[in-house]
């Protein structure tokens, strides 16, 4: 290297001089020891001490982290604020919320049809007695809308702020669509009032533990798939998109498309999380998925920092249980201190509580 | 010998101002072509156009047998035209191989890019080699500098194996000695590619070019080699005159 380019980066170290960084076995192993550690802690430890009702609370969490973990996928690798999950979380609880209204109906009606005065089945919920669609389309409905939504968006090249607002709009007017729909969907109430999942009691502690256990598996999975496609190619393409859309354009790659299935696939993980949500919480409703939970579960992975998939899942867990603890103290301050939080982390640690966990590791290097 | 580019009475309107007016311009395969120009002469305009980014009001841009107007951007670029910008924009977040790697990537099905990438592959070697970035290959983009910067673009551009190279200012804020290593790897990269060259630096252009078009408020000036441009009163009048002509509004 010239002596000339040594005066233009005279901040950074000499790169050539620098070996490219071998990882040592220690740090390559790091990784799946911590992994392996948090499966545990969630798998055998928890169930253990906490009890049914904590266990409950953390698997609502964890399902939370389901979204966040799409979240920090779409806006912290790919770019796209996604101020609207609700609505693919909803698409997802409500798929699963009419398979098990419809079997507790036992070819009737559901309870709040017979209150709202319909007297036969619409015909849009005939599908969902059957377990494996219903099940399909907790995730084909999500992926479906999002692939038909972001390849109109994308295409027109409609991003930044604009996109952000297009999907906290979509989050609302799925909220207003919900709520008139009385006999359809069950309005304001949603849909609630289960008592069995396959057959088994949901009352059970016994259920509840298995279905804490399921989530934990499903959220470990989507983590190292997730994981393992941030790290790939498409990964990689992504990361640049968000750096660069117009530039990825002149490298022969549509950016269009790139986003188009990452929003998809954050959706796709929004609508599992929704359907895993019903059984575990026993209720969905317009008040779950609007603007605000939508919100709050950006601001969840902002706080955990959306840069990395841990952070997003960690935010998740650490916020759940800020505002279940604070809103036991004091009930209607969890707001202030939420909006705090975020303005605190936002402009002190853009990184989240992961950046800050992170820091001394980056300093030493 | 035929014609790989071929710009026919190409104009290109911006809110009713003309940027280009009627503009004709030839590449044949293996050329390395200059275009110069004042500022405003539409030298960028005329890039922009052939590889999408600008729509003509009227004129055509064959490529091969190809017609470029109308096309998307990536399209373009997947037909074997490639461009660097006047300020690069390389990913300063993914490293030097990944930064070359992604370009080279471009013709594998988006399924198939949802592996890891594996070691160095032959396109990416051979663009390191090249630009001379080989140390370099593990740091991120971020920590180069603007000659290494741009060296990196021009490796990403090498590596997509394009038939068309369009290089917009390639050597614009570089030091002497970034200058002279840059013209060498467009000497190199010209044995065997074609490539259209825009260019200010007159200096750099009496060392490297050949063939010469002149571009001067939307229309092509003049054609011909380094010599014949330099001699031709004409371009003398457009850089010099120009200036003359200042030199006195300001005097006066």
């Amino acid at each position: 290297m010239s002596g000339t380019d040594m005066s233009v980066v005279t901040e950074v170290p000499d790169p050539v001089r620098m070996p490219p960084e071998r990882p040592s076995w220690r740090t390559r192993l790091r990784g799946p020891a911590v992994f392996a550690a948090v499966a545990v802690l969630a798998l055998v430890v928890a169930p253990l001490l906490l009890e049914p009702f904590r266990l409950g609370l953390l698997a609502k969490y964890l399902v939370y982290a389901i979204v966040a973990l799409g979240i920090a996928l779409a806006w912290g690798q790919g770019g796209m604020l996604v101020l609207g999950q609700g609505v693919f979380f909803g698409l997802g609880g409500y798929a699963m919320g009419m398979y098990l209204k419809l079997t507790e109906a036992q070819g009737g009606l559901p309870d709040f049809m017979v209150w709202s005065g319909v007297e036969t089945l619409p015909a849009l919920w005939t599908p969902f007695a059957n377990p494996f669609f219903a099940l399909a389309m907790v995730v084909v409905g999500p992926v479906a809308l999002a692939l038909v939504l972001g390849t109109l968006v994308f295409r027109q090249r409609v991003r930044g702020a604009y996109f952000a607002i297009l999907t906290q709009a979509l989050a609302a007017a799925f909220v207003i669509l919900l709520i008139g729909q009385q006999g359809l969907t069950g309005g304001t109430n949603g849909l609630t009032n289960f008592f069995e999942l396959f057959g088994q009691d949901l009352a059970l502690d016994s259920t509840q533990r298995g279905l804490y256990l399921a989530v934990v598996v499903v959220l470990g999975l989507l983590y190292l798939g997730t994981r393992q496609l941030v790290n790939s190619r498409f990964g990689r393409l992504l990361v640049a998109v968000r750096d660069g859309e117009d530039r990825v354009r002149f490298l022969g790659y549509d950016p269009a498309t790139v986003k188009t299935v990452t929003f998809a696939i954050s959706a796709g993980m929004a609508g599992l999380a929704g359907a895993f949500f019903v059984p575990v919480v026993g209720i969905i409703s317009p008040a779950l998925l609007g603007v605000v939970p939508s919100l709050e579960l950006v601001v969840a992975v902002a706080v955990g920092g959306r840069y990395a998939l841990a952070g997003a899942v960690l935010g998740a867990v650490v916020m759940g249980y800020a505002k279940t603890i604070f809103s036991e103290q004091f009930a209607g301050g969890w707001l202030y201190l939420q909006g705090a939080l975020f303005i605190l982390v936002m402009t002190l640690a853009p990184k989240g509580l992961l950046g800050l966990l992170r820091r001394r590791k980056e300093v030493a290097r | 010998m035929s014609a790989l580019l071929s710009v026919r009475g190409l104009s290109v309107v911006f809110d009713g101002f003309t940027a280009i007016d009627g503009v004709d311009l030839t590449v044949e395969q293996g050329e390395l072509r200059f275009l110069i120009g004042p500022n405003g002469a539409g030298k960028t305009t005329l890039i922009d156009v052939i590889t999408g980014l600008t729509r003509p009001a009227a004129g055509t841009v064959r490529f091969g047998e190809q017609d470029l107007v109308g096309r998307r951007e990536h399209e373009i670029v997947r037909l074997g035209v490639g461009r660097t910008f006047q300020t690069s924009v390389v990913f300063g977040e993914l490293t030097v191989a990944e930064n070359l790697d992604l370009a080279a990537s471009f013709r594998r099905p988006l399924w198939s890019l949802a592996r890891r990438r594996r070691g160095i592959s032959e396109a990416v070697a051979e663009a390191l080699a090249t630009t001379g970035l080989a140390e370099l290959a593990e740091r991120p983009a971020r920590v180069l500098s603007h000659g290494q910067r741009q060296w990196l673009e021009i490796g990403m551009l090498l590596a997509q194996r394009p038939r068309l190279l369009l290089l917009d200012e390639p050597v614009a804020g570089m030091s002497l000695e970034e200058r002279s290593r840059t013209g060498e790897l467009l000497t190199e990269i010209a044995r065997d590619h074609t490539v259209i060259v825009v260019e200010h630096d007159m200096d750099f252009l009496r060392r490297y070019a050949s063939q010469v078009t002149v571009l001067h408020e939307g229309r092509v000036l003049t054609e011909g080699s380094v010599a014949e441009i330099r001699a031709d009163p004409r371009v003398q009048e457009v850089y010099l005159g120009r200036a003359r002509r200042e030199a006195k509004d300001v005097v006066g």
